[in-house]
């Protein structure tokens, strides 16, 4: 089993997190797995060690589903985390990848739910055809 | 589940280090960190208890040049190893791309040694991966302790226990002063990217 990204998927990709981050003001934007892989990464972060953040935001998406189960839910299909300078919001998109946004008080909770959503559909269709190659035969 | 990026030719896998509490598998990510250099690894990250007991996972993330083309970055992760945690080792299993079990050559952790590899065939054929299929490499850690007062168990009798039906690859080791800690490393990281080449092989049929 293994995931493949072309450069075409790349850039629908980018494109989508491009639109959100700049419309919304946020910070930027990771597309991950949930088992952790980064897939893509858009904004302006340098500071951010990207690869952790991917690792431990799997790890957190994934405890706060055993946590959903316990209490008789299915899963939290979104995630925020408020600091004194900086906010991540988490949103599930399908079974297999979430969306981190990172942002601080320039902009707010609200401005970024509503960007997040009119790109959440267009993610979800690019992402169905980059998982539903892998269940091509292989042989 | 390798993740094959032909935007920026990279391949990412992930190597989870498994055994019981105590066997050293945060010992030898500390290892690997402390002795590479900046540029190929990032940071460590660890959760664990005021204890020193790893409560959820280590993650270490390492490049490891370029194979056909293609830079290889492979992500460590260790489990906690306490028989309480193993929703968590399910957790930190998914996508898991290869896996070294470390063995404590101690001969009180005999037995955990034994139910630790038992349970890690079970969490992988919940994924429905076969332990016998996945890229596995076996430590036989702290053979340090060999010839001092800790009664430490031959690696006949540790090869009979754990290895005699997956005959994977396995290097004595004591993490705490490196030895045989990249022997392992490089072991894996030789079987997960054979691996991975072959399903790229594929992959390039496929777009041709």
């Amino acid at each position: 089993m293994n995931i493949v990204i072309t450069k075409k998927d790349i850039d629908q990709i980018n494109s989508c997190l491009n639109e959100m981050v700049s419309s919304s003001l946020a910070h930027s934007a990771l597309l991950i797995d949930r088992s952790g892989q980064l897939i893509a990464h858009h904004g302006d972060t340098p500071e951010v060690d990207i690869l952790s953040l991917s690792a431990l935001t799997a790890a957190n998406f994934e405890a706060t589903v055993e946590i959903a189960r316990i209490l008789g839910e299915e899963e939290f299909t979104l995630l925020f985390h408020k600091g004194k300078n900086e906010n991540v919001y988490f949103s599930a998109i399908g079974e297999h990848v979430i969306l981190v946004t990172l942002f601080d008080d320039h902009t707010s909770l609200g401005l970024i739910r509503f960007h997040i959503n009119k790109i959440i559909e267009e993610l979800s269709i690019i992402l169905a055809s980059i998982f539903e190659k892998r269940k091509a035969p292989m042989k | 589940m390798p993740f094959i990026n032909f935007s920026k030719d990279e391949i990412q896998c992930k190597i989870v280090y498994y055994g019981a509490g105590f066997c050293g598998k945060t010992t030898n990510l500390q290892y690997i960190f402390g002795t590479t250099k900046d540029d190929i690894r990032g940071k460590m990250v660890s959760i664990d208890t005021k204890g020193d007991r790893t409560l959820f996972f280590d993650f270490l993330s390492l490049n490891l040049g370029k194979i056909r083309g293609f830079d290889i970055r492979v992500q460590l992760y260790t489990v906690p190893g306490q028989v309480h945690y193993d929703a968590t080792r399910k957790l930190v299993l998914k996508g898991v791309d290869g896996v070294v079990f470390v063995a404590d050559s101690l001969k009180v952790q005999r037995k955990k040694n034994i139910e630790s590899l038992i349970n890690l065939a079970k969490n992988l054929a919940e994924k429905g991966i076969s332990i016998r299929t996945i890229p596995l490499v076996i430590q036989y850690n702290k053979r340090d302790l060999d010839g001092t007062d800790s009664e430490t168990l031959p690696i006949e009798i540790l090869e009979k226990d754990l290895n005699s039906m997956l005959k994977a690859p396995s290097f004595s080791a004591s993490a705490l002063e490196g030895h045989g800690v990249f022997e392992t490393l490089r072991e894996i990281s030789k079987l997960v990217v054979k691996d991975v080449s072959r399903k790229i092989m594929l992959v390039d049929k496929q777009l041709k």
